[in-house]
């Protein structure tokens, strides 16, 4: 389903909007005063923003120092091409034991890992992970109440982005992080393991997002839903639209990018968005989701291109294009159109347009285009 | 200084009163004013739509336009942002070209704050977001209001958050753009304004379309209209005059005007 068609019932639902709206403004104060507590916040979502594009630019090295240093403590590493291989391995790892408690994070929710507390009888755990260290093959965590001291099978699963290649790199991210995610300077527990785990790393089209070298921006997220928090329209709209994927501004870049922009949702999630900026602002790793946004628009607009039937608004853009092309299409354009415009109107405003623009009336006036426009005054001012 | 003014495609047709007041504004400064009649549009619809070669063909007709001039302002804070920030994007060639929004020129150009203007009415800004996150025009538009005499300025809540336009959103995802719009005019109206301005025609004729819809009796206006304003001119008088001036062309034929 389109995301504006999903966003509808969303939009009724006076209840979580109110909340929304609440716990939105909360959420911008908190992380607000977060990052002014820092006096060097620029410089560190910089530094944040280097070595995310620094590990994205290498990741191939980094995956395979990771692998090395996870099997030199005595972990194994699976890797999965696509959620369903991610599935089918970490039901191989269990072995049948029903008692399996979930730790989720946004790569569980991808894989559709449905949400179980560990229990005192569970014998086996999967972990979303936070970030994986390479150096030393370290599984990271920042989620309050959670130890990775489980005994039995630990199973972490991770997209193959959430890499870090050392710790120096680490103490910058997990200063953005908290500060960016929840407003706080840290979080109320971060938990380490080393060795001892079994870790599935999953592809499932990160690959196809890296080779662009536009959209790999995308893959420097770390999780923090700030951009979220600031955005109008995932205030309004709340998560249900943006589909199975992420929620959100990066969820509007990423799942167009990770599953491809010919179905109805994924090419209209690039559209989700005013471009207000918003999120780039506070994004803590610097990623430019407004033009990322515009980027998957031009893919999405191409990918309909050669379409045998031509689309209403292709038709509309390319007239459009080629009468602002020069100067005496231009003058036509403008006096007919605005000839047609006048007759719509009544007492200067136009109520209701034809066509594509008919969304526009439906909730706004258009002014009526005045007699003179601006280059005819120019012409008889002169 | 000669100054190279580009109104705008949008602005041309539906707000031919913006290039006028701007032009005004700047004459009245003491600076020659040159409109090339053959400037059509920058290509920001096209580009933030994704019709990428459209777009950067239109850019390049703008770049064609305004190469000999060494200064160009515009009313509209997109379209400055599109020029500044999306060209270079399209083709490196056509980075580094002198396109300035009206207010930023006036402030960090010519260096004036009072522009000697004169506006009689309760008055709110609405920062937009190409203007607030892209230009990074901070407070320069409401520096230049301070100074505008009779001009009482009421600060918007919540001003910062954008007004649901987006260009093709407002149609493409008309509902939530309501929704959005909605909430802006809410916070429009508690300030108690009898007018709502900003440093873009586009999302002003967002926020204006639904003020009307709605029959609010707040209008939406340019920046520029306020900093073009005198004393001594009576609140709508030209407005008035131009809507006789324009009946009286009801009656000619299209050839002439």
């Amino acid at each position: 389903m389109k995301f504006s068609d999903a966003a509808r019932p969303q939009l009724s639902d006076h209840r979580s909007r109110r909340r929304r709206r609440q716990a939105g403004a909360e959420a911008r104060a908190r992380r607000a005063e977060a990052a002014a507590g820092l006096p060097d916040w620029e410089r560190l979502r910089e530094a944040g923003a280097a070595i995310r594009e620094r590990t994205l630019r290498d990741l191939g090295t980094h995956l395979e120092e990771l692998e090395v240093s996870v099997i030199e403590e005595d972990g194994r590493v699976h890797w999965a091409r696509d959620a369903a291989e991610a599935k089918r391995i970490i039901t191989s790892l269990v072995g049948g034991e029903t008692d399996v408690g979930l730790v989720r994070s946004d790569v569980t929710d991808e894989i559709g890992l449905k949400s179980r507390e560990t229990g005192p009888y569970t014998k086996a755990a999967v972990v979303g992970a936070g970030f994986l260290v390479a150096e030393t093959g370290t599984l990271v965590v920042a989620d309050p109440g959670e130890s990775l001291t489980f005994p039995g099978t630990l199973i972490a699963v991770a997209g193959i982005e959430d890499t870090v290649p050392a710790w120096s790199d680490l103490e910058v991210l997990l200063q953005l992080l908290p500060r960016s995610a929840v407003g706080r300077r840290m979080h109320p527990a971060v938990s380490f393991r080393t060795g001892g785990f079994d870790l599935v790393l999953l592809d499932n089209g990160r690959t196809r997002v890296l080779a662009d070298e536009t959209g790999r921006s995308a893959l420097r997220c770390i999780h923090c839903s700030a951009c979220s928090d600031v955005c109008p329209i995932y205030e309004r709209t709340g998560p249900r639209p943006y589909g199975p994927g992420r929620a959100g501004p990066i969820g509007a870049v990423l799942t167009p990018q990770l599953r491809g922009v010919e179905a109805p949702l994924e090419a209209s999630l690039p559209f989700a968005s005013t471009l207000c900026g918003a999120c780039a602002d506070v994004c803590p790793v610097k990623i430019d989701i407004p033009g990322l946004l515009v980027h998957l628009r031009g893919e999405v607009v191409e990918s309909r291109r050669n379409r045998p039937v031509p689309a209403p608004e292709l038709l509309l853009m390319r007239g459009l294009a080629w009468s602002m092309g020069d100067r005496r299409r231009y003058e036509h354009t403008l006096m007919s159109r605005a000839r047609w415009a006048r007759l719509l109107a009544r007492d200067g405003r136009i109520r209701r347009l034809p066509g594509l623009f008919g969304k526009w009336t439906d909730a706004r006036d258009l002014p009526a285009p005045p007699r003179q426009s601006f280059r005819a005054w120019w012409r008889r001012r002169r | 200084m000669r100054i190279a003014v580009f109104v705008t495609c949008w602005g041309d047709a539906l707000f031919p009163e913006t290039g006028k007041a701007m032009v005004r504004l700047l004459e009245r400064l003491g600076h020659e004013v040159i409109f090339e009649p053959s400037q059509t549009c920058c290509g920001q619809m096209h580009w933030t739509t994704g019709y990428r070669p459209e777009a950067i063909r239109l850019a390049r007709g703008f770049a064609e336009v305004f190469d000999d001039h060494e200064l160009v302002v515009t009313p509209s804070a997109s379209c400055a942002a599109t020029v500044r920030t999306a060209y270079p994007r399209m083709d490196p060639a056509l980075a580094g070209l002198p396109v300035y929004e009206l207010t930023e020129f006036l402030v960090d150009v010519l260096g004036v704050v009072d522009v000697g203007a004169s506006y009689p009415h309760r008055v709110t800004y609405h920062p937009t977001c190409q203007s607030l996150r892209t230009l990074g025009l901070a407070d320069r538009p409401l520096r230049l209001l301070r100074e505008v005499r009779n001009l009482e300025l009421a600060e918007l809540p919540m001003a910062e958050e954008c007004c649901g336009f987006g260009g093709a959103f407002s149609m493409k995802n008309a509902d939530t753009s309501v929704a959005m719009v909605a909430d802006k005019i809410a916070r429009i109206r508690e300030t108690g304004a009898d007018a709502v301005c900003a440093t873009d025609d586009s999302c002003l004729a967002h926020i204006g379309g639904a003020l009307s819809r709605l029959r609010s009796g707040v209008r939406a206006v340019h920046i520029a209209e306020i900093l073009a304003s005198e004393a001594g001119e009576a609140p709508g008088a030209e407005q008035a005059g131009e809507r006789l001036a324009e009946r009286a062309m009801r009656t000619r034929p299209p050839e002439a005007r």
